[in-house]
């Protein structure tokens, strides 16, 4: 909202320097974003009369004029072709800085001086609308002014206009009047209010037309009043000065006066041509199925179902709220005119509004709820108006459709709860005063919330007025007493915490992506039509294709992080994200989205451009172990789509499958254009959660000292390390402490299709040292398992 | 044999100051000290001499062999300490060249931060929460005094799955969720990833983090809130940090506040960052409304609460000099690993 300070001053006598009101104001409340001044980007333009006009001696174009600034006579060239003798005009002096921060100096024109510009309306950054006077081609010729003076007082440039942030439960400061309110009550000073009033009106609106509301619960009132003998014109130029320091582009006098009477009162105003209305009749009703009007800006508009229209018996002719119809638009032949102040249910304003996909000055107020009361005041104030201005003759009376007539609220005067409330010792006088010069009654024991104060709802509200002039800042910072509340990390976010410096300690850097990914994210990462990741969670207003669905996997972000930093051509990188995927619910196929989708946690790491994937499953090892999750397994996975089928496995922990890891499929890799291998591993952090060892006690170290003995056997290429390990570990006895690989050869010394694995065992006992004979027999023991169950062969 | 010795002994004090080996040290020891040696031999002869001489002669000769053996060892000590500082003077590298570089993970910004204000509020007796991100409406709007069709809801461009469920737009929500299940005293901050559908931008993304903050209890009021926020802001930003509350406005709220810091930058004065106003907007917070408390089953007559919003986003953006907010989005590894 932007409030031109001279206008505020007519209703109060705040003259503080701009810096100090905006801080008191936005101190109780009313925030100012920032002020200005237009005359700021204007400075040395002066008014001149032009004393003489000369042909350029060296320009055809150009003449050469003498110009009286007051103190002394320039010598000025220019090429407006407008110019003639005695006129008054805009004089640019020497060092005058024009909008747009052009600079205007004494200069040689083809040779003759130039001491300085006179200027059209543009050059001063003014509108035809501004000066409809105003020549657009040459000179701006002013109707008067004093050589030597300042030019911009003479367009109100001088004023100074405060922005204000307007939070929407209060739609009664979207007006000076309500500004002014809050000013007074913020600086003391009185609240000078006018009544306004018509004098010569003529005529009764009864015999001319009626108003009927079909929808009391979407219109609790209608006020209308009436003028003839329009005479559309320019508005005068104070008018014109202060629409367009407010922000409005001043258009005719009956338009004018609606959006000053809007910017003023806060209250919409609507105008149109009497002539279009069938039978004199007004009715406010809902729409009906598929109606279709066509509003102000010519567009045609098919309106929702249950629209309030403004409409005649036989037609629409406005949509309530939100825009005029084009059939009754104010014109040149217009004579008679409806000026229309009314209030709608915001809601349905709102519905409107957006359903059309149109948004006006006036629908944005609307929908906040506005003052029933208020219609008639602003009513009166356009009829004023229109009297003032000449532009045309009210007729007497008003119509005020008001089935319902607002009561107001009353509330108990709790001043001890306000106190206790706020945590400030404020005294009833100063409460009351407050409230009181907000517009609140205290009286008995009870406060009376004025109409325009439809948020005040009970103690909270008032407290909040109290305090606010009070000032906040007065308000004492105390420590919170009370009972004790054990606060911290629960076992979860401690996990997660752990989990998340595990992975960073195994040189893995964090990522945050977003949450969101497209249908064509499925076919990139080579998913099946019939993959129940395909079932997702879908924005119904997305912000694009490709973040229309909330992400089922982690693996479209990471792939996404990966290819950005490959084609950054950086040349290795090992990365991880804690993030969030969305499971919703299936019924019938599809996702049910009558329940909130699953959320799971997922730990994704990934890494390219340096290592294997055995080094990604070493640090998802040395990870799981960080955070106490032992006894991970690796099996071979070949079905997984997105993985490549010869390096991927499904992670599991005692038999419960935690998560995949694997080489992502060099096809899918080439989907996102990375030219390299690139590792990932996804895992599922709640089942990680649930499989960690809680307990942690301490081991004694060994006293004794291991006996290793390395076994090498020739197995079918089929048979895992893994499978050889257990197998291993089962018949070796108690005594077998580890078992590392250490070699897989194929070649010429084993038969084709056959390998030789190596493995280094460890025995130990912890109370004595084992014997040659205990080793031998617990190495035999697991020689002859491996001969039995994978027909291996020792390796000699 | 006088004249012999000390001929022997500064012949071989002589060869050992010319030794520059170990192997010359015990060409010297075998020649005059070993089974053959030339002292060994004089020795040998000590028997001719006559029973007066002999004593003077003996002790003599062992002076000499003593000199030789301290001699002995003290060269061999003095060449083992040279050839040490040789092998050092050899060993030495240039100590400017670069460290080969081990690859390490770092913890992303946004966390970094995220983790210091909870241990904020934690050591403040404060409690975490999580909740669901695609939410129920009545939670992030219903329940907290913003019903469909108000115009609250425009300040929050909302993503839609259905009437029923929304991208939750704040963690506010939270508050709800937590009065539901637990009975005051309740001090609780849930942080949290939250959505409105804004186009992504140097200051917007449509997926952003909050931390939702919530105080119930009897006897809570304003100047609780003001404490609370004043020493968490002193604590994020240092103990000269001065910051003020004024007045706005949250449906969920009442009254209502927003915090702003005094600009350290003009310090209060107004300049380019804080856009000529002197302050930087940090946070809104308020009363909890009456209203909430009582859809959640909360007496607004026997308890009052405090709850507050906090934006991560411009406080690591702040933090770091971000100048634009996608970097924290992008995950570019020259960015990531600045953290």
């Amino acid at each position: 909202m932007k409030l031109p300070y001279k206008w505020l001053q007519e209703y109060t006598d705040v003259r503080q320097d701009p810096k100090s009101y905006a801080a008191r104001m936005t101190m109780t409340g009313s925030k100012v974003e920032g002020w200005e001044s237009p005359s700021d980007e204007i400075k040395n333009v002066v008014v001149g009369r032009v004393l003489s006009v000369r042909k350029h001696p060296h320009a055809d174009k150009l003449v050469v004029c003498d110009v009286d600034v007051g103190d002394k006579t320039l010598q000025i060239c220019t090429g407006a072709p407008n110019i003639r003798e005695n006129a008054l005009v805009p004089v640019a002096l020497d060092g005058a800085v024009l909008p747009g921060g052009h600079r205007i100096e004494t200069t040689a024109m083809r040779g003759e001086l130039s001491q300085g510009m006179m200027c059209s309306f543009a050059e001063l950054g003014l509108t035809q609308n501004d000066v409809p006077y105003g020549d657009p081609d040459g000179l701006l010729f002013l109707p008067e002014g004093t050589p030597g003076q300042d030019v911009c007082p003479l367009f109100g440039l001088d004023d100074v206009i405060f922005d204000f942030e307007i939070t929407p439960n209060r739609p009664d400061c979207l007006s000076v009047i309500g500004l002014a309110r809050e000013s007074a009550a913020s600086f003391g000073t009185p609240l000078r209010l006018h009544t306004p009033a018509v004098h010569k009106a003529s005529g009764n609106i009864a015999d001319l037309l009626s108003v009927e509301i079909d929808a009391p619960d979407l219109c609790p009132r209608y006020s209308a009043a009436m003028v003839r003998n329009i005479k559309i014109e320019p508005s005068p130029q104070w008018m014109r000065e202060r629409l367009r320091n407010a922000g409005v582009r001043p258009i005719n006098n009956i338009v004018d006066i609606t959006n000053y009477v809007m910017l003023e009162y806060g209250q919409p105003m609507h105008a149109f041509d009497y002539a279009c209305i069938e039978q004199n009749r007004i009715i406010v009703r809902r729409s009906r199925p598929d109606e279709v009007v066509t509003t102000l800006d010519g567009q045609q508009r098919r309106v929702a179902s249950e629209t309030l229209l403004i409409t005649d018996p036989v037609k629409a002719v406005g949509i309530a709220g939100v825009m005029g119809g084009e059939n009754s638009e104010i014109t040149e032949n217009t004579q008679m005119v409806v000026f229309e102040s009314a209030t709608f249910s915001g809601p349905s304003v709102r519905v409107a509004s957006r359903r059309i996909g149109m948004r006006t000055e006036a629908s944005g107020r609307f929908e906040k709820g506005l003052d029933c009361e208020n219609t008639m005041p602003a009513l009166l104030r356009a009829c004023e108006l229109v009297e003032m201005l000449g532009a045309g003759e009210v007729i007497g009376g008003v119509i005020d459709a008001y089935p319902n007539p607002k009561q107001p609220r009353v509330l108990p005067f709790e001043p001890d709860k306000m106190r206790a409330l706020i945590g400030a010792d404020i005294p009833d006088a100063d409460m009351v005063s407050s409230l009181e010069s907000l517009g609140f009654t205290v009286e008995n024991g009870r406060v009376t919330v004025p109409s325009w104060r439809d948020d005040a709802e009970g103690m909270a509200d008032l407290a909040e007025e109290a305090a606010r002039m009070y000032g906040y800042d007065r308000i004492e910072p105390t420590l919170l007493s009370g009972a004790t509340t054990i606060g911290g990390l629960n076992d979860w976010q401690k996990f997660e915490h752990a989990l998340r410096a595990a992975c960073i300690s195994a040189g893995y850097m964090e990522c945050v992506t977003l949450s969101f990914l497209g249908p064509k994210a499925f076919d990139r990462l080579l998913l099946p039509q019939d993959s129940p990741l395909r079932t997702a969670v879908v924005i119904q207003n997305p912000l694009g294709e490709d973040q229309s669905l909330m992400r089922t996997t982690p693996l479209h972000s990471m792939l996404e992080v990966t290819a950005r930093n490959y084609n950054l051509r950086t040349p290795a990188m090992k990365a991880f994200e804690l993030s969030t995927t969305y499971t919703p619910a299936v019924r019938d196929g599809r996702a049910d989205m009558s329940v909130l989708p699953e959320e799971n946690r997922i730990l994704t790491l990934m890494s390219y451009g340096g290592g294997d994937f055995y080094a990604l499953k070493g640090a998802a090892e040395a990870i799981l172990d960080m955070v106490a999750v032992h006894g991970l397994e690796v099996l071979p996975c070949k079905d997984n789509p997105t993985y490549h089928p010869g390096r991927c496995g499904v992670m599991t922990v005692r038999g419960r499958n935690i998560g995949v890891i694997g080489q992502i499929h060099p096809q899918c890799a080439q989907n996102y254009g990375i030219g390299t291998e690139v590792y990932m591993a996804e895992i599922d952090m709640k089942k990680l959660f649930a499989l960690r060892d809680t307990e942690k006690a301490y081991r004694p170290l060994p006293k004794y000292p291991a006996v290793t003995r390395d076994l090498a056997v020739v197995v079918h290429e089929d048979v895992t390390v893994l499978e050889l390990e257990k197998a291993i570990s089962a018949a070796a006895g108690e005594h077998l402490e580890s078992i590392a690989l250490f070699d897989v050869y194929r070649g010429s010394q084993v038969p084709a299709g056959r390998k030789s694995v190596a493995f280094s065992l460890a025995f130990r006992c912890f109370d004595r040292t084992l014997t040659d004979a205990e080793v031998d027999k617990a190495m035999s023991d697991a020689l002859h398992a491996l001969e039995k169950e994978y027909q291996a062969v020792l390796r000699a | 044999m006088k004249q012999k010795l000390r001929q022997i002994l500064d012949t071989a004090l002589g060869d050992i100051q010319g030794a520059v080996s170990k192997e010359a040290l015990e060409n010297v020891r075998v020649r005059f000290l070993g089974k053959k040696g030339e002292l060994t031999a004089i020795l040998r002869g000590m028997g001719a001499l006559s029973p007066e001489e002999r004593p003077a002669m003996g002790q003599l000769a062992n002076e000499v062999r003593a000199k030789i053996e301290n001699a002995l060892d003290e060269a061999a000590s003095n060449m083992e300490r040279r050839a040490f500082e040789a092998r050092i003077a050899r060993e030495t590298i240039d100590v400017t060249m670069p460290g080969v570089r081990m690859a390490t993970g770092r913890k992303h910004p946004l966390n970094i931060v995220l983790d210091e204000l909870c241990d904020i509020f934690v050591g403040m007796g404060f409690s975490i929460a999580e909740g669901p991100e695609v939410e129920l409406d009545y939670y992030n709007f219903e329940a907290l005094n913003i019903p469909k069709n108000h115009p609250a809801r425009d300040t929050q461009d909302t993503f839609y799955v259905n009437d029923n469920i929304v991208l939750r737009t704040q963690t506010s929500g939270m508050q709800v969720r937590t009065m539901e299940k637990q009975k005051p005293p309740i001090r609780m901050i849930a942080p949290g990833r939250v959505f409105r559908s804004d186009a992504v931008d140097a200051n917007h993304s449509p997926v952003f983090h909050q931390i939702e903050g919530l105080v119930v209890d009897k006897g809570i009021t304003m100047g609780d809130l003001k404490g609370t926020l004043e020493i968490f802001a002193k604590r994020l930003y240092g103990e000269d940090t001065r910051v003020r509350f004024r007045p706005h406005h949250f449906p969920f709220t009442e009254p209502s506040a927003e915090m702003d810091m005094m600009c350290f930058k003009c310090q209060g004065e107004g300049c380019r960052l804080c856009k000529g106003e002197g302050w930087i907007e940090i946070l809104g917070c308020g009363m909890v409304h009456p209203r909430v408390l009582r859809t959640c089953g909360i007496d607004p007559d026997v308890y009052s609460g405090f709850a507050f919003g906090i934006g991560l986003e411009r406080i690591v953006m702040r933090r770091y000099k971000l100048d634009d907010m996608r970097l924290l989005f992008e995950n570019d590894a020259r960015f990531l690993s600045q953290f």
